[in-house]
């Protein structure tokens, strides 16, 4: 029988199929951080329960973090609190943490790839929506609630139903300036937030394998946004390149033991999904957000839609209460809207190859009046690479502002946040209603997409840019 | 987990889709390290004014839907992140069930955990369950999750589909790890196999 990687996966991890019981699945990495994971030690404790595999959890502080000013205690008493008790938690359960002032703190999701933690063929599972990121490895990585965080830490397992799979096929080759935060959006907009909801997606086709690994982890970390339970991308050369040589990568024989592995690991030729989608890469723009979904947005040559352009009532009213939130008015073009803030940053956007992109744009600019500007680190990493290869002077010359890592203005926990009515080009992955803080008005684009619009003052078609 | 009975409650009526766990609990509020205490903080930015007053405009605002226990809602609730403090303040707000065409994936599991039942019905059915809120706002509806049927004084009753294994949890209230912990030779015996196969993963 011809097989899905999910599939793959999926066998190779199931422990026990019991009469009247989800099937338990086994879960091989368990990533942390401070906000989802206090109830659940709590649980733990309160019913007498341990750690089962201390070694298989790797956890950082990231959420409620300022993004400047770390030599400072925090200044929030709660979230002070919340990074204290993750302390505590980890170190009474013998975990490895990644605490502030480690020199590998950063994003949890950009944090995992760097150290080689993640491989194919692994369960991975977070208290974090944006665990799909690691699909990109050829990982079954998806997003838990607390309640199985608990379950995790304590059995190592996690009763599972099993979801259905989708061909996510993306023909030929992306022009130039479109990016794989370009196809993460096209795919949203054409299935919609709800579109993936009880698949798995898996995403192929020439536009995916010429994605870099930083670029196949942009677009997995969206997989969430279009409803999936996780994305996946098949593993091919490119993976094992960057896997090789990683802290937690298999070493010597093991890892030919482990190579031969994960080359078995891609969907058979001819298997059977049971959706497929397709999208030419050629019709891939640059994409702007222009609502409060990630299913509202289309390309940067377009116009803000009117209701009355969509065919269901739903969608119709949709848009409608986006456009008032929005402060938009239908039929502007997208080039035209201006903006009072950019932020860089996030899983989704905040890794090298993220800011290598962004100052290219920038270099030279200066970021127009009255509007700021702020480069977050996906990880302490990601920062000092960048400033080795002199990406922070050119930020900080254009007139931005270059910060430590963080999840920072993704979620507008930590107090980067925009005030009431602020319009904001944004890396990052969600444009709800006050995401990026109470009344804020957030734009999802690719980062040279948003270095551009720092520098115009509005969005900017980047391919018409000398 | 307290045990989910049968109960007539009042249902009250969002009518918007796509409500994501940001607006059901605003990240402001995720800072806590307990897991109680999140009701007063649910639907936030909707529900309150800025200076902190009730905002009369807010569906469940209404002197009407005071103490519903059933929330019915517009298609795709629950998505984004996946955070649980969003069943947490939707259970300590003192709702126990929701009727919705469908849910974000994480939220649904997230609302087993907490003995919400997440009930899926068709847009027919939703519609009909809205129209009948809306014109008789306090309307309560009968949930009878053994049975799996709903029933409404407007003759809109239905029956719903729902895993077993989460039904009997719910009914019973059972905790899930202890559960699992039942398998745990056997998990025992998956991790020395898993041992030989993926060595690799072992040696870190």
């Amino acid at each position: 029988m011809k097989l899905t990687m999910y599939q793959k996966i999926w066998d190779s991890h199931l422990v026990v199929e019991a009469e009247g019981q989800a099937p338990l699945i086994y879960v091989d990495r368990h990533l942390m951080h401070e906000v989802t994971s206090p109830q659940a030690f709590e649980g733990l404790r309160m019913a007498h329960r341990k750690v089962r595999n201390p070694h298989s959890i790797l956890a950082t502080m990231d959420h409620c973090v300022p993004t400047k000013d770390r030599h400072l205690p925090i200044a929030d008493p709660i979230a002070r609190k919340q990074v204290e008790v993750m302390a505590e938690n980890c170190k009474e359960n013998g975990l490895n943490l990644y605490d502030l002032k480690n020199p590998n703190n950063g994003v949890i999701h950009v944090v995992v790839p760097e150290h080689g933690f993640v491989h194919p063929g692994m369960v991975v599972v977070c208290g974090d929506s944006h665990t799909a990121t690691h699909g990109a490895f050829g990982a079954l990585a998806f997003g838990i609630g607390t309640s199985e965080v608990e379950h995790v830490m304590a059995t190592q397992c996690l009763p599972q139903k099993k979801s259905k799979t989708m061909l996510v096929k993306i023909n030929g080759h992306l022009p130039k300036f479109s990016t794989a935060k370009d196809i993460a959006l096209a795919i949203i907009g054409k299935i919609g937030t709800a579109g993936g909801t009880g698949y798995v997606i898996e995403y192929a086709g020439d536009a995916i394998k010429d994605l870099t690994m930083e670029g196949r982890m942009t677009l997995c970390n969206m997989a969430i946004e279009a409803g999936a339970r996780a994305g996946l991308i098949a593993p091919d050369q490119k993976t094992y390149d960057y896997l090789k040589g990683k802290e937690f990568a298999p070493k010597g024989a093991a890892w030919d033991q482990a190579l031969a592995y994960w080359q078995s690991l891609p969907s058979d030729e001819g298997a059977q999904f049971d959706a497929v989608v397709e999208l030419q890469a050629a019709d891939i723009a640059p994409q702007v957000s222009w609502g409060t979904s990630p299913e509202q947005v289309i390309g940067v040559n377009g116009v803000v839609p009117a209701p009355e352009s969509f065919d269901n009532e739903g969608k119709r009213k949709a848009c409608e209460s986006a456009l008032a939130y929005m402060g938009l008015e239908p039929n502007t073009k997208i080039t035209d809207i201006p903006i009072d803030f950019v932020f860089i940053g996030s899983c989704t956007n905040g890794r090298i190859e993220d800011f290598r992109e962004a100052a290219q744009v920038a270099k030279g600019t200066k970021v127009a009046n009255g509007i700021t500007a702020i480069a977050v680190p996906g990880s302490y990493h990601v920062k000092q690479q960048a400033e080795q290869e002199g990406l922070d002077k050119i930020f900080i010359e254009a007139g931005w502002q270059w910060r430590d890592p963080g999840c920072s203005m993704c979620l507008a926990m930590n107090g980067d946040e925009l005030s009431k009515g602020q319009r904001c080009a944004s890396t990052s992955n969600r444009n709800f209603e006050g995401r990026q803080g109470k009344g804020g008005r957030t734009h999802l684009v690719s980062p040279a997409m948003a270095a551009a619009a720092a520098a115009a003052g509005h969005f900017v078609d980047i391919r018409t840019l000398n | 987990m307290e045990p989910y009975k049968t109960h007539t409650s009042i249902a009250a009526l969002m009518n918007r889709s796509n409500v994501d766990t940001d607006q059901i609990i605003p990240k402001q509020f995720l800072k806590k390290v307990e897991r109680s205490g999140f009701g007063v903080h649910l639907f936030h930015d909707w529900r309150y004014n800025d200076d902190g007053s009730d905002n009369s405009e807010f569906e469940l605002n209404k002197p009407a839907f005071k103490g519903a226990k059933i929330l019915v809602v517009g298609d795709n609730f629950g998505c984004g992140s996946s955070r649980e403090h969003a069943p947490w303040a939707i259970a300590d707000y003192g709702f126990n069930t929701i009727i919705s065409t469908s849910y974000a994936d994480i939220f649904y599991n997230n609302c087993f955990k907490n003995g919400i039942l997440p009930i899926r019905v068709n847009d027919q059915q939703l519609a009909a369950l809205m129209a009948e809120i809306s014109a008789k706002e306090g309307v309560q509806f009968t949930v009878d999750l053994a049975n799996q049927s709903v029933t409404t004084p407007g003759g809109n009753g239905f029956n719903f589909d729902i895993d077993p294994f989460r039904k009997g949890n719910l009914l019973s209230g059972l905790d899930d790890i202890g559960l699992t912990l039942k398998h745990v030779d056997k998990i025992g015996a998956y991790e020395e196999k898993h041992k030989k196969t993926f060595p690799w993963l072992w040696a870190n």
